[in-house]
This record gives C-alpha cells, sequence and structure tokens, in this order.
C-alpha cells in the first residue's frame, strides 16, 4: 500500500510547438463540414471557437507529460481530413461486440454455475447507430423507449431538435482546449452518437454504436452519454475497419492512404443514482492512428462501470477521466488491452474525486506480444473537500515476448486528509513451468499458452458483467496469440 | 507375433543431464500395465528427474538411453520422439512434486481440456470439447468418491493451494485422464497421516490391475495400499538395487547407510551430486 500526497493540485502548463501545425483540417473543410450539416448555430459557434484554438496550438510537442511516451514522429497531419460520404456500395465493417451479440453469447455453460452478478446475454439491442468515414449510415431506436423518452441517435439530428437536453452538456465534460487533438475533435466533430435516458428510466438491452472507416478514412465521432437521475442503461461503442500497416519500401513507414485517423471524444454524464455500464472497444485495424479523449462525470450515488478495450490500431493516445463530483459516487474502471507487431497504445487515466464518500476502483491489464508497446500512467486525484474516499488503480501486464515494453506510471495527489488510496502494478511473463505442467496433461503448447493468457484476463472479465463483451474480448485475445518468442 | 504381450512402459541405460551436469547415469526400468513399483532413494538421488525425463520436461535433456512405450500388441513407441502432451496423450501420467499455479483458469476447466485431449489424441486444437454434461458427470462422480467437495473444481488450478490440496488436485486428474502409466512424485508429502491414508486407497482405488505405477516415495503409508511388486533403490543417479515390497519395509525403517555401504562407486556419485547442487 502506497500513499502520497502533494501540496498543489495546480495542472502542469502544457507545451506545444511555436508554430501550428498544418492538417487538411483547415479553414475550407470546416466551412463546407457547417455548410453541409444542419447543426443548430451552437454547435457551429462552438466548432469555430475550438478552430481558433486548433490555429494556434501546434502538434504535441515531445516535452509534454503527457505525450512523452508517445512517437508520433512518423504522424503525418496533412495526410488527414475530413472525408467525403462513402460510396453507398461500400461495405460496412462488422464490428467484434455487435457478431458477439448477434450469435447470443454469453449462455455459454461454465462449471456449475455462472460468475455472481447480473449477467446480460441479449440478442436484442436498445437501438443502434451506424456510421463511416464520419458519416451516420444508419440508426435506429426501440420504438417503447422512444415512447418513455429515450433519445438515440446522430448528433446533427438530436442537438437540433433537443437543444434542452444535450446543449447544458455538450463539450461540458471533455477540455476541447486540451491540446491540438482535442481542438481538432471539437472543431470537426461528426458522426458518432449522443443518448438520453430519462430520470428513472432503466433500460435493459445494450445502445450499440459502430465508428467504421474505410482504409485510408476518418473519423471524428463524438459521444456524449447522459443519463437522468435514476436511470439505467448499457451502451456498447466500437470502431472497426481502416487499412493495415502497409510499408511503403523507400522509407518503411505506413503508407496513409492504407492507414486511418481517428480523432474522438466520448462524454459522459451519470446522473444521481444512476447506473450506466458503458464499454469501448478499440479495434482498428493496425494501420489506424487513434486520439481519443474519454471523461464520465458521475453525481451523487451514481455509478459507473466503464470498460476500455483496445485490440487494434498502430498507434493510440486515450485520456480516460472519471470525475466523481457527488457525494457517493462510485466508477469502477477496467481496461483490457492486447497489442501486436508494432502497436504502442497509451493511456492515461485520471480518477478525481471531487466530492466526500466515493469510491474509484481501475484494473487495466494487458498482455503484450512481439514489439508492441503499451503505457499506462495513472492519477488518483483527491480534493480536499473529497474525504472518506477510496481509490484503487491497479495495472498487470503480462510480457508475451522478450521484446514487448510496457510502462506502469501509478500517480496519486491527495489534498485530503481521510482516504484511502492504493496501486499496484506488476508485469510478468508465461512461466515455461507452467506450459510444460499443462503439456504434461495434454495440452499442446500453444493451448496451454492461450489458456494461461486467458487466465491472466479472467479478473477484469470477471467485473464485465456483459456476457457477449466478456466473450468477445476472450475470443479476439485467443485468436491474436501465437507461439510465444 | 512377440511372445512377450506385455504392455509395458521401458527405460533403458537412461543418461539425463540438466544444465549440462549429469544427474541419472544409466536407469533401467520396466514397468508392465498393472504392476506397482516403488522408488525410493535418497534426496538428490534423480527420482524426479527420473519422473521429468519420462514426461519430457524441456530443460531435461537424454544423452543417451531410449524410453519406450510397448502395447499390447507388441508395438513399441519412442517416448522420446515425443512432445510432452503427446506422451500424455499415449497414456503417460505424472504427478508433480510441485504443481504449478495458473491463476485464472478453473481447474474444471482445465481438467474438460485435459480429459478431452487425452480421450482424442489427435484432437487439435478449437475442436470440441467433450460435452459439458458428460464431463460435469464424470467429475462429480470422481470428486465423491475422493471425498472432495465440488467447490474445489471451481477454484483456479493450484492457486493458493495448501501443500495437501495440490496433492489431491493431482490425485484428482490422475483419476480423470485415467493413464496407461503414472509417475508419482512423493504424492504424500506435505499430507498428514489421515490424508496419506485416503491417499493410499484413492491411488489403489483409480489404479486397480490396468494403470503401471511408479511411486516415488520416502515413505510407507503411501504402499500401505498400493503394495509394490518391485521396489527400487537409487543413490547417485542409478538404481542400484531391486527387490520386493519388504526392501521398501527395510529401507523405510533403516534408511539408506546399507546401501551406501554395499554400493560405495554410487554413493560417491550421490556425494558428488549433492556437493555441486
Amino acid at each position: 500500500m502506497k500513499t502520497s500526497s502533494v501540496e498543489s493540485l495546480a495542472p502542469v502548463p502544457t507545451a506545444h510547438s511555436a508554430t501550428a501545425t498544418r492538417s487538411s483540417f483547415d479553414h475550407r473543410s470546416l466551412a463546407l463540414l457547417i455548410a453541409a450539416s444542419n447543426s443548430p448555430a451552437w454547435v457551429n459557434e462552438h466548432r469555430q471557437v475550438a478552430f481558433e484554438r486548433l490555429e494556434s496550438l501546434g502538434m504535441p510537442a515531445r516535452n509534454d507529460e503527457n505525450w512523452m511516451r508517445t512517437d508520433l514522429r512518423l504522424f503525418k497531419p496533412q495526410a488527414w481530413g475530413p472525408r467525403q460520404p462513402p460510396e453507398p456500395t461500400e461495405p460496412m465493417p462488422v464490428g467484434l461486440l455487435a457478431e458477439a451479440i448477434a450469435a447470443g453469447h454469453g449462455g455459454q455453460e461454465t462449471f456449475l454455475n455462472e460468475p455472481s452478478g447480473p449477467v446480460h446475454a441479449t440478442r436484442s439491442l436498445a437501438g443502434k447507430v451506424l456510421s463511416l468515414d464520419g458519416h451516420v449510415q444508419y440508426e435506429q431506436l426501440d420504438e417503447s423507449l422512444a415512447r418513455q423518452g429515450v433519445l438515440f441517435g446522430p448528433a446533427n439530428r438530436l442537438l437540433a431538435e433537443h437543444p434542452d437536453v444535450f446543449k447544458p452538456h455538450w463539450f461540458s465534460v471533455i477540455d476541447s482546449g486540451a491540446d491540438w487533438f482535442a481542438a481538432m475533435h471539437a472543431a470537426f466533430h461528426t458522426a458518432g452518437a449522443v443518448l438520453f435516458v430519462p430520470p428513472g428510466v432503466r433500460v435493459t438491452a445494450p445502445f450499440y454504436a459502430l465508428s467504421a472507416i474505410t482504409p485510408g478514412g476518418v473519423d471524428t465521432g463524438h459521444v456524449l452519454v447522459v443519463l437522468g437521475e435514476g436511470s439505467e442503461a448499457t451502451v456498447l461503442t466500437e470502431t472497426a475497419g481502416g487499412g493495415g500497416p502497409t510499408t511503403r519500401p523507400s522509407d518503411g513507414s505506413p503508407s496513409p492512404a492504407t492507414g486511418g485517423f481517428h480523432c474522438g471524444g466520448t462524454e459522459i454524464v451519470v446522473g444521481a443514482r444512476a447506473f450506466l455500464r458503458i464499454v469501448n472497444l478499440q479495434n482498428w485495424n493496425d494501420g489506424v492512428w487513434h486520439f481519443a479523449r474519454q471523461k464520465a462525470v458521475v453525481h451523487e450515488g451514481g455509478r459507473l462501470q466503464w470498460t476500455l478495450g483496445a485490440l487494434g490500431s498502430r498507434l493510440s493516445q486515450v485520456a480516460q477521466d472519471v470525475a466523481l463530483v457527488g457525494r457517493g459516487a462510485h466508477a469502477q474502471v477496467n481496461g483490457v488491452m492486447f497489442t501486436v507487431g508494432r502497436q504502442q497504445l497509451v493511456y492515461n487515466t485520471l480518477q478525481h474525486h471531487e466530492a466526500p464518500d466515493c469510491r474509484s476502483d481501475l484494473l487495466y491489464k494487458g498482455a503484450l506480444q512481439d514489439r508492441s508497446r503499451l503505457v499506462w500512467r495513472g492519477m488518483i486525484r483527491v480534493n480536499k473537500l473529497a474525504q472518506k474516499t477510496d481509490g484503487y488503480q491497479r495495472n498487470d501486464n503480462l510480457m508475451l515476448s522478450s521484446e514487448a515494453r510496457a510502462d506502469s506510471i501509478p500517480g496519486l495527489e491527495i489534498e485530503a486528509d481521510d482516504v484511502r488510496c492504493t496501486h499496484g502494478a506488476t508485469s510478468g511473463r508465461v512461466d515455461e513451468e507452467q506450459i510444460f505442467y499443462a503439456q504434461a496433461r495434454g495440452l499442446s503448447a500453444d493451448e496451454a499458452a492461450r489458456l494461461v493468457v486467458a487466465g491472466f484476463f479472467q479478473q477484469v472479465f470477471d467485473r464485465i458483467t456483459i456476457a457477449p463483451v466478456r466473450e468477445a474480448f476472450a475470443q479476439a485475445i485467443s485468436s491474436r496469440i501465437r507461439r510465444l518468442s | 507375433m512377440s511372445v512377450d504381450s506385455k504392455e509395458k512402459l521401458t527405460v533403458s541405460g537412461l543418461h539425463v543431464a540438466v544444465n549440462g551436469q549429469e544427474i541419472l547415469k544409466g536407469v533401467d526400468l520396466e514397468i508392465g500395465r498393472g504392476e506397482i513399483h516403488a522408488l525410493m532413494g535418497p534426496n538428490g538421488s534423480g527420482k524426479s528427474t527420473l519422473g521429468y525425463a519420462i514426461m519430457g520436461h524441456p530443460s531435461y535433456e537424454v544423452t543417451s538411453g531410449t524410453i519406450e512405450l510397448v502395447d499390447a500388441d507388441g508395438t513399441h513407441h519412442n517416448v522420446l520422439e515425443m512432445e510432452p502432451d503427446q506422451r500424455a496423450r499415449a497414456g503417460i501420467f505424472l504427478a508433480f512434486q510441485r504443481p504449478m499455479s495458473i491463476p485464472g483458469v478453473r481447474l474444471a476447466d482445465f481438467l474438460r481440456h485435459a480429459v478431452t485431449n487425452i480421450r482424442n489424441p489427435d484432437r487439435k486444437e478449437g475442436q470440441d470439447l467433450i460435452p459439458m454434461r458428460e464431463f460435469r458427470g464424470d467429475l462429480k462422480a470422481k470428486m465423491a468418491e475422493l471425498e472432495m467437495d465440488s467447490d474445489f473444481a471451481r477454484r483456479y488450478v493450484n492457486d493458493g493451494f495448501s501443500g495437501g490440496e495440490m496433492k489431491r488436485a493431482e490425485i484428482l486428474q490422475l483419476a480423470m485422464l485415467r493413464p496407461r502409466f503414472a509417475v508419482l512424485d512423493e504424492t504424500d508429502s506435505g499430507l498428514d497421516a489421515d490424508a496419506v491414508r485416503l491417499a493410499s486407497q484413492s491411488i489403489a482405488k483409480i489404479g486397480g490391475a490396468d494403470m503401471g505405477i511408479l511411486v516415488i516415495t520416502h515413505h510407507e503409508q503411501l504402499l500401505e495400499h498400493n503394495i509394490p511388486h518391485r521396489t527400487h533403490v537409487m543413490l547417485g543417479g542409478r538404481i542400484v538395487e531391486s527387490g520386493g515390497p519388504e526392501l521398501a519395509t527395510e529401507l523405510h525403517k533403516q534408511g539408506y547407510e546399507r546401501i551406501r555401504v554395499a554400493y560405495p562407486e554410487a554413493a560417491a556419485a550421490e556425494q558428488a551430486m549433492t556437493a555441486t547442487v
């Protein structure tokens, strides 16, 4: 158990390069985007403000604390900009979670009985929104939920129809001026999905949003989830598609035309005594650049179970923040990462206790194969008022290759004096003796390795109470494990 | 047509080295199916090494000699050419002295994979496991016979098990996998007297007449219900003397002094081996 405190909670000033960075997210494309959308004026004004901020910033500098472990040297900003709507014949990539739900996973037999806790095995969805290259292709919402006042669909339409519901929260949760990518997202967001569940309404079937891209495609989707007081919902979002890392012989760098670019934002508001389960699965093809800023605010007595899964992308930089702003709020944060090849995934997490009697519990588990790299930098911040805080953060990594690299950097900033904050991090390898033991029982070496890795993730899977999600993660990870090196 | 139609596991002239150091210096042993052999000897004499070599541990290098499995029809199988999992599927079992833990993997799920592979030796990974209903029935019955609580199977493989629990889990696996030949490496260590008696009874019940068993033990109690057909004494990496059940009783009562005096060369080898460990 480690506990420490610091004297100041002042945020570290963000460092930026002196000159603005040029990309195709420019004045002209912003004007086209505004002209083509039917967004209300307040949305467009917000875009303009963010764009001015974007123009004043450069790409994050190497000495920026949040970015120093993210290698952007091969990222070419000028290659990326808003994309035209895809051809109607363009096939829609299929999401992993969508497949698992369609297959009705979750009814799988385990020995004697199921793990305790609610398990959602369902083939039906409360609603879905599918987008391709930043353009919504399909939306649907269960009619009985619509009659109860549930709103779910593309931001474009719902912000215009229900400004009273969404305007107070729109870009109020994440900081759109935090850095170059945050400002770009705030100025150029398209597609994504917004959800509002009215007070007291409990929805058991999951809401589903897929952000997909074509090879070389771009997605700037924005997700806003607002749960009214005492409501309950499950939200599944995932990404799919984009190009693989085709290399050009001249300089060895992946061609931008076959990769992809995601610059996204997620805002979550969990009302008083509301309960939200939300899953974000990042499963791009491995040529895609992924930048995401995600934050949840949990009000008094609210509960949040937030699971991040990461299997894809070439490089990911994700900020995942949870703010517990009302007494007795509770957030459980789960991370499941599996990296291969030369993938590089960087996570900056913050558990911010702003109110007393709150609980936050973060568990990130990663397995690394080949020459991949995984970075987790976590912070528990406890305000002076937030007495009786119970904060926990833990990161376990399993190295499947001697050439992979994982960094775990936990941190605590505590101003209150009556708190319990702990953290832990482990890094281990698959033990050859475990493999031999399993082989002695008739399991092949590969089968044994897969079982050991599955066992490693079991602790975090046990916390994910949505059975199809667990199944989808387990199967996807299992299929990626190769013979140990 | 072979005259000798006995199913057996034969070890001939086996030399085994670990990290370049020779541990076994020419071991000969023949275990027929249905026979019980006791392997005794002081610590460090090479008993566990023989078990690991039979199972195929990658750190145990066979520098010369053979291990063969002989079917009832006289067909010989070269065990040394098999991967450890192929050996298991061919009907060889090792109860580990120190079993490994596999956190997050339930004993029942682990055993279901194991049972499936051993019943269908040609199964490739990804092919169906044996039906849960069938497996569950089998497992519950075996656990009841061994006086084990069925909750035990829900725990993660050897994770946080006491020494005694690990040994009982090994016996459960023996019962579920029903090998043709089993090496039990100190399956009595870490157990109290009652537990050893139960283990001894269980092994006798599981083994019956259709298993060949090599029992590595320091004690006599495990042999109470498993009267050895042959008792072998290992010293300095060799089997120096073999006899009937009375030899086990003698060694248990009087220790290895007579053996050391009778086989000075092996005793010297033993001294050299323990000195370098």
